[in-house]
């Protein structure tokens, strides 16, 4: 085992991560831990873009912004954070340029900006062209032009380093965070960070569903690791289910291709959109969508011999268009479906995408341990978190803002904490939790195989909790996580060794999604209503008297060591926008 | 070397006429150093459907056959470049290669990108490929003394310039493609040389003169015979040859 010291610890090298390393390591002794290599991290995967009210096109300003991304997210979004997104959000689009981010221009030279649903102009008079973009990989050029800039400052990387336990100290009766225990793939060592400051930005945890656009990694490590120490997860039901991700696949398509003039059609050929959302049609919000085309599945109208999905259209837009302004996705389509998008709709189906729960954290990025209470040392930023600006359902393009916002605002915060604050003592064995993990999955011989239960647990979470849910199938999904949690204390491996062992680590990986799959099904079935991701049946209309609050879930331990979870719930912050109705 | 052959363990019902799936044999190079100094290979057999991903197949015996099998990969879509392998003896990423395009008749050969140390099964070490990504100071070097409030301006026409290089994802499936690289690990290979691309060719950047000069060096550019390997290679359809050519031709006339 190997001891380390650094002023700030940052898990995860995506888009927050890294953000947080730039301002970190300018002012405080910093490492970057991370699973992945840094260019490999999910926001690369991000196509669309990052929105700013820049006003390089068109009248836009920063107000119409929040009151979109606070309307966007069914008035759960804290309108305070909202504010400061958005008017943080120009900025961080120039800082992005300044740092040699290769925008698509306008003609003039600026940044151009286009289209993306649930942007407006006036408070939804119409649609605003906000989005910044590279082509349709917005997101590789944040993350090539971030890691760029770490090359640039020198910053530490500790790569292929996964971080399995934050440790807490308790000191005078308050938690504060003294550290992180790692595991070292390359030679399965264990590492001891011991940090004034740690930041989680770990990204989300979209992994226990079976269709996903999300990466075989994102796997909720560090939600999980703060979880299992007390700390609360905020409105961990709130999923959003992307309308078009590649049928049966998930491999997202951006929602420009609908932006360009892509239309979804049924099998009967019918542009069904029309009926749902009469004004916005194929924009409408991206859980409107998604409920719809599940509808049309539903009633036997999807396409296919199993009719269970709907294709999306493309045929009617010239080739040229496509190739200047779609050309991954239109690639995707035929790599992995063998269609060409000229001349054939392209078959997709509703996709689990992102995660608008997560580590409670307030504006500065400083995590909180109940309503109110800091845990000082500890940080969280990006998809990992929940500020909360995505509310109930994230608007498209805010996601790669929220990173770049609150990533710096982490990474200066938790560096000016470390500068004044002393280390916290260690406790007895802090790695003790890691090793006894590692050491049971290695010398278990259980029968059960981590694909099987991971295989389980993503048909019962795609079948229950995803874009409809009821009390009933929600209940399904509760027993069925328990019975598999149960299980998986019967699991073994098969690589007993210690090199690149990823037969191990995707075990643990499987027991986070668990417990995290856990957090978000007893949280849905306690909020009964519906809002933004939250699809109810049972409950189908927002219930802003008695649900307009945050939902809190805690881990509790009872004295017989059986676990559980414990729901409180969090006031909104509501500053200029008062609830209405959200219709497109 | 023959190795034991591991039966199917397909869902039941996979076989039936309407079944999309067909008998596939994997072979792959294994080598753990935990358990042998040698590298060898061994045959898999699995049931797939052919639409299916060279990564799908290595997942079907990872997680249904030998869980020791090691190899990287995250996104599973051809975005972050972690999968970079020789499947039938050409560089892919596995999660771009479907099954029915190369030909699932015959064996499949999977192996590790060559040139790099193999430190287990289909994992190589890297390191060695992004230092000479950082050697050729991959990020925006400006002169400008006090930063422009606004973002700096830049016609469509010059961001058009260099946008095909902005496309590389660090897969190190071109270097590890090219003979020369494979004779010497010193030269800086075609990956590197693309990511200076993107800056010399950037009407915002001021440090081309650095970048060439290091480019120049006897392991730089002109080590390049113009194989066109990695341009083959590129799953991003980079075209990395012309990169290439068109750094030799900065070099030559800025020599003029
Ligand atoms: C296909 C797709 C398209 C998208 N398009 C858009 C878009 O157009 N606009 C938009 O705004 N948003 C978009 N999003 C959402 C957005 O891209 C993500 O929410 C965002 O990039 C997340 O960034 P992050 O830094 O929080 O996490 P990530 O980029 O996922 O990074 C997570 C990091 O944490 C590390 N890590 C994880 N676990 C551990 C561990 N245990 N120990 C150490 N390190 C660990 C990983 O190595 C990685 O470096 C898209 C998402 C997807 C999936
Ligand atoms: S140029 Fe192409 S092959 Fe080479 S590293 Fe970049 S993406 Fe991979
Ligand atoms: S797994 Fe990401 S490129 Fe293949």
């Amino acid at each position: 085992m190997k001891i380390h010291k650094y002023d700030t610890v940052i898990v995860g090298a995506g888009g927050a991560g890294m953000r947080a390393a730039i301002e970190a390591t300018k002012r405080s002794r910093t490492a970057v831990l991370t699973k992945l290599y840094p260019t490999r991290s999910h926001t690369g995967a991000a196509q669309g873009g990052m929105a700013a009210a820049l006003a390089n096109v068109e009248e836009d300003n920063w107000e119409w912004h929040t009151f979109d991304t606070v309307k966007g997210g069914d008035y759960l979004v804290d309108q305070d954070a909202a504010e400061i997104l958005a008017k943080e959000a120009i900025d961080s689009v120039l800082d992005l340029e300044k740092m040699g981010l290769p925008f698509n221009r306008t003609p003039d030279g600026l940044i151009d900006q286009r289209r993306f649903g649930g942007h407006s102009r006036n408070h939804g008079e119409a649609p605003v062209r906000r989005s910044c973009y590279a082509a349709d990989r917005t997101g590789h050029m944040i993350l090539q032009t971030l890691y760029q800039n770490c090359v640039k400052q020198g910053v530490e990387f500790f790569n292929e380093f996964y971080v399995l336990d934050q440790i807490i100290t308790e000191v005078d009766g308050v938690k504060k965070s003294a550290g992180v225990v790692a595991y070292e793939l390359a030679t399965g060592e264990i590492h001891i960070f011991r940090a004034k400051s740690v930041i989680y930005a770990s990204g989300g945890c979209g992994k226990f569903f079976k269709v996903t656009s999300n990466a075989h990694t994102l796997t909720g490590d560090g939600q999980a690791a703060v979880f299992r120490r007390g700390i609360p997860l905020e409105d961990m039901e709130f999923f959003q289910f992307h309308p078009t991700g590649i049928w049966r696949m998930g491999i997202l398509l951006t929602e420009g291709a609908r932006g360009e003039g892509g239309i979804l059609r049924n099998k009967d050929g019918e542009r069904f959109m029309e009926k749902y959302a009469p004004v916005m049609k194929d924009l409408a919000s991206r859980d409107v969508v998604s409920r719809s085309i599940y509808t049309e599945i539903r009633e036997g109208r999807g396409c296919g011999p199993e009719g269970d999905h709907v294709y999306l259209d493309l045929t009617h837009l010239p080739p040229e268009q496509l190739d200047a302004k779609l050309p991954d996705i239109t690639e995707f389509a035929r790599t992995y479906l063998g269609i060409e998008p000229y001349t054939d709709p392209i078959p997709i189906q509703p996709t689990a995408h992102y995660a608008m729960g997560g580590i409670p954290t307030n504006v500065m990025g400083e995590v909180l341990a109940d309503n109110t209470t800091v845990v000082p040392g500890l940080y969280a930023a990006g998809e990992v978190a929940c500020v909360s600006v995505h509310g109930a359902n994230r608007l498209g393009t805010n996601s790669l803002l929220d990173i770049n916002v609150f990533g710096k605002r982490a990474g200066i915060a938790a560096a000016e904490y470390a500068s004044q604050a002393d280390f916290v003592e260690l406790p007895g064995d802090p790695e003790a939790f890691v090793v006894e993990q590692i050491e049971r999955l290695r010398s278990s011989t259980g029968t059960e195989r981590v694909a099987t239960i991971r295989r389980e647990l993503q048909e019962t979470m795609d079948a229950n909790v995803m874009v409809f849910r009821t009390e009933q199938t929600i209940k399904t999904a509760v027993e069925k996580i328990a019975e598999l949690k149960q299980r998986y204390k019967n699991v073994a491996i098969q690589d007993k060794g210690k090199r690149f062992n990823t037969d191990l680590l995707e075990a643990i990986e499987l027991g986070n999604l668990l417990d995290l799959a856990e957090v978000m099904a007893v949280s849905a079935l306690a909020r009964k209503e519906s809002r933004g991701g939250h699809y109810r049946e049972d409950y189908p209309n927002r219930d802003d008297v008695n649900f307009m609050r945050h939902t809190m879930a805690y881990r509790e331990v009872g004295a017989d060591g059986t676990e559980s979870i414990r729901l409180d719930y969090k006031p909104v912050v509501q500053t200029r926008y008062q609830p209405m109705e959200r219709k497109y | 070397m023959a190795t034991p052959v591991l039966e199917k363990t397909e869902p039941a019902g996979s076989a039936s006429a309407a079944s999309p799936y067909i008998t596939v044999t994997f072979r792959i190079r294994r080598f753990n150093p935990e358990v042998s100094a040698e590298a060898t290979w061994q045959d898999f057999q699995i049931e797939i459907d052919p639409k299916e991903r060279v990564l799908d197949g290595l997942h079907k015996i990872k997680w249904d056959l030998d869980g020791s099998l090691t190899f990287r990969r995250s996104c599973a879509h051809g975005i972050c470049g972690s999968d970079a392998m020789r499947i039938n003896g050409k560089n892919r990423l596995a999660c771009k290669t479907l099954i029915k395009d190369i030909n699932p008749e015959k064996p499949i050969t999977i192996e590790p990108i060559k040139g790099l140390t193999v430190l287990k099964d289909l994992v190589v070490d890297m390191e060695p490929f992004f230092q000479a990504y950082r050697d050729v100071m991959p990020f925006l070097i400006t002169k400008d003394t006090n930063e422009p409030t606004r973002e700096r301006l830049q016609s469509p026409e010059d961001r058009e310039r260099f946008d095909d290089t902005t496309k590389c994802i660090l897969c190190a499936a071109c270097t590890t493609s090219c003979p020369v690289f494979w004779n010497d690990g010193q030269y800086f290979g075609p990956a590197a040389i693309v990511n200076a691309h993107r800056f010399i060719f950037d009407s915002r950047d001021d440090a081309a003169e650095q970048r060439l000069e290091i480019l120049n060096d006897k392991d730089g550019v002109w080590r390049c015979r113009t194989t066109f390997n990695c341009t083959d290679a590129c799953p991003r359809g980079i075209e990395v040859t012309k990169a290439i050519a068109e750094v030799k031709r900065a070099l030559i006339t800025r020599r003029l």
